[in-house]
């Protein structure tokens, strides 16, 4: 039962930065598939900074530094996004489409750089990180890692600056008309920027949580099997809105973590079903979620629009 | 009436060709400088050997012959951009390509080990696999409102651990593989043997002839170029085509002139996911690979079409060349040298196309805004110089 909690709330913790991204992106009026790509960097980010850092280095900071380096990878991959869309007006699936392709190739082809620099006869795309993981455990032997309360910090952060800042305020005006916001001398740009940047830095920070998630290596070849879509649905089943995205990320972590830890309940033992059910049980469920929460969406009614100063 | 001559720039179809010419360029460029970084000291000739793929080789008997297998692989690459772009002309995202052709590969390569049938049926029922998976996404669409892009991700992933499920009932008990698509699978007094399904194998033509013998090379080919010239038919000379094409451009007014917009859209769906259903029959019922049923990434071929599609222009004959081009640099990046650099670099350079596309639209605006500038230019200095 432990084990069970364990996961869920490292997936939940994962699932929720990366919605609560995908909800700063949208309010702002920017749709980001690419979130996928995004997570992909700041994993890389993060794990790269495990892997070079001395080995004598304080705990805490291992842990500052690599959280910083997956948020400055996130915010840094999803200016890719933030320039195509606001200035040069691309079609925002498109572009965000690349960017999970981008994302994936890009860090196979840097990690295997890295390594076969290292050693020529190790053309693998994965990095080890099992001592610098320790540093992120509250208690040694469990999963429960401080990403988790950081996530918390995040969500109610969140949550201030979207519904009780004049920032988070006018980044949502962005989203549901752009044209009245920029009358009221609203910025829209920097204000897309802005949501842009956000999803990034939280996306690359849920890539890192990811990747340290009950394994201490990561094949980047796989990048982050379709994460950032499950993030995008959790977004939509909690109507772009951070108290319920937390609550729908916390049912998605339960599906997803069954896969880790059936076999240790006997219940779902005896039913005897084939693992590759607990493998697909998060993406059905998100599929199932979706049929019933997306007729009425609530989404940002100008989300996905590329603001033209022109049709005012 | 006098009719005006068109500039050559300002032609549509001279813009299209002229920006996938950059994007391509740019993509090269930037995969050309990633390899600089990573080794500057072979970095030129890496390049050069992804560009060049084939003609590597010395021998002119080898160069046919290997480009007989790009050209294997293009046939399938080809339908899973047809797919791709035929969705987008009704304003669909089919990024399920990659499932809709992991549900064709299931299902041929399940009806030719496991049940023994010959290749037609093979690939009908791959077509019907895709279009099925296709089909989901498109009733959640036109009924549920469930963006495609989601769904198809979604499904993407059920499929591929779907059919690894039902393929591992036909994989060999030694490796992860299926067994070779020409053997039938059967029980014999309770042991399972194999027994020779040669019909299963999609028939040569007499084209293995002009490949060096390269048995693979079959009536995948011209078939793939055929469908492509009838999906541009469909989209552009019959009536259901103009009535897709119009819901894609504005689906209220389609809706407003008594079109059935959600019919056509699960109709649209169903389609394109049969295009890719049938461009996995291509490939693996040629023989040339065997299915993983450990595999745990949805094959890229799907995400590729995405690339051909857009770097075609989303014109159906532009993708039968856009998909050549990115065939041949995928095999291209096998020619590097593995201790130096990766085979994904190819991945890298086509996905880096795929994010230059997204520029295209600016691109013309910003050339037609320099031809009009130039135009008016010369129609002031035409006046001046009669006023004076």
């Amino acid at each position: 039962m432990i084990l069970l909690i364990q996961y869920m709330l490292v997936f939940t913790s994962v699932l929720m930065l990366v919605a609560l991204g995908g909800c700063f992106s949208e309010h702002s009026g920017v749709i980001n598939i690419g979130l996928e790509g995004i997570m992909v960097f700041g994993a890389l980010g993060g794990a790269l900074m495990m892997k070079y850092l001395p080995a004598g280095t304080a705990g805490w900071l291992v842990f500052v530094v690599c959280v910083l380096a997956a948020m400055f990878m996130g915010i840094l991959y999803s200016l890719l996004l933030a320039v195509a869309a606001i200035d040069f007006k691309a079609d925002q699936t498109l572009v965000g489409t690349a960017m999970n392709l981008l994302g994936t190739a890009a860090a196979t082809v840097i990690v295997k750089a890295l390594n076969t620099a290292e050693n020529p006869n190790n053309p693998s795309s994965t990095i080890q990180y099992i001592a610098a993981k320790k540093n992120f455990l509250i208690v040694n032997g469990y999963e429960f890692n401080w990403f988790m309360p950081l996530a918390l910090i995040l969500l109610i952060l969140s949550y201030i600056i979207l519904y009780k800042t004049r920032f988070g305020l006018r980044l949502m005006a962005c989203g549901e008309h752009p044209q009245a916001a920029d009358s009221v001398g609203i910025n829209v740009r920097k204000m897309r920027y802005a949501g842009v940047m956000i999803s990034g830095l939280l996306g690359g920070l849920g890539g890192l949580v990811y990747i340290t998630a009950g394994v201490s290596e990561w094949k980047f070849e796989n990048g982050v099997a379709g994460f950032g879509f499950l993030a995008l649905a959790v977004m939509i089943f909690g109507g772009w809105k951070p108290t319920k995205i937390a609550l729908a990320a916390l049912l998605f972590g339960l599906f997803r973590s069954l896969s880790n830890v059936y076999t240790g309940f006997p219940l779902l033992n005896n039913l005897n079903l084939p693992s590759t059910v607990y493998n697909m049980l998060p993406y059905i469920i998100s599929l199932i979620v979706l049929i019933f929460f997306s007729a009425n969406s609530a989404a940002p009614k100008a989300e996905g629009i590329p603001y033209d100063k022109g049709s005012r | 009436m006098q009719k005006e001559r068109t500039p050559l720039l300002r032609k549509p179809s001279v813009q299209t060709l002229l920006a996938s010419l950059v994007c391509i360029l740019l993509g090269l460029l930037i995969g050309y400088i990633a390899l600089l970084i990573i080794n500057p000291a072979g970095a030129g000739q890496a390049i050069i050997a992804i560009v060049k793929n084939f003609w590597t080789y010395s021998k002119p008997a080898t160069q046919i012959k290997n480009l007989g297998m790009t050209l294997v692989k293009t046939a399938p690459l080809l339908m899973c951009s047809l797919s791709v772009l035929f969705a987008y002309k009704v304003g669909l995202f089919n990024i399920g390509a990659a499932g809709q052709y992991v549900a064709g590969a299931g299902a041929c390569i399940y009806c030719a080990i496991g049940l023994g049938w010959g290749w037609l049926p093979c690939m009908i029922a791959s077509i019907l696999a895709g279009a099925l998976v296709g089909s989901i996404s498109g009733i959640l669409k036109a009924y549920r409102n469930v963006n495609e892009v989601i769904s198809c991700i979604m499904l993407n992933w059920i499929t591929l651990y779907l059919v690894n499920t039902l393929l591992a009932n036909v994989k060999e008990p030694t490796s992860n593989y299926t067994y070779v698509i020409s053997r039938h699978l059967v029980m014999v007094d309770g042991t399972a043997t194999t027994v020779a399904n040669p019909g299963a194998i999609m028939p040569s033509l007499g084209l293995e002839n002009l490949f060096n013998n390269n048995k693979y090379v079959g009536l995948a080919l011209p078939l793939a170029v055929l469908l492509a010239i009838a999906v541009w038919v469909l989209l552009n000379k019959t009536r259901l085509g103009y009535e897709l094409r119009a819901t894609g451009l504005n689906k209220n007014a389609a809706k407003y002139c008594g079109m059935q917009d959600r019919k056509n859209i699960v109709l649209t769906m169903a389609i394109a996911g049969g295009l890719a259903g049938i461009g996995a029959a291509m490939l693996y019922l040629t023989g040339l690979q065997q299915w993983s049923v450990t595999q745990s990434s949805v094959p890229s071929m799907g995400f590729n079409g995405i690339a051909a599609a857009f770097l075609g222009g989303l014109n159906p004959i532009g993708t039968i060349f856009s998909s050549l081009f990115i065939q041949h640099i995928t095999d291209g990046g096998s020619f590097l040298d593995m201790r130096v650099y990766s085979a994904e670099i190819s991945d890298f350079i086509s996905s880096l196309i795929i994010y230059l596309c997204g520029f295209v639209l600016f691109f013309k605006t910003t050339l037609n805004k320099s031809l009009d500038r130039r135009e008016e230019k010369a129609i002031r200095m035409a006046k001046g110089g009669k006023a004076s």
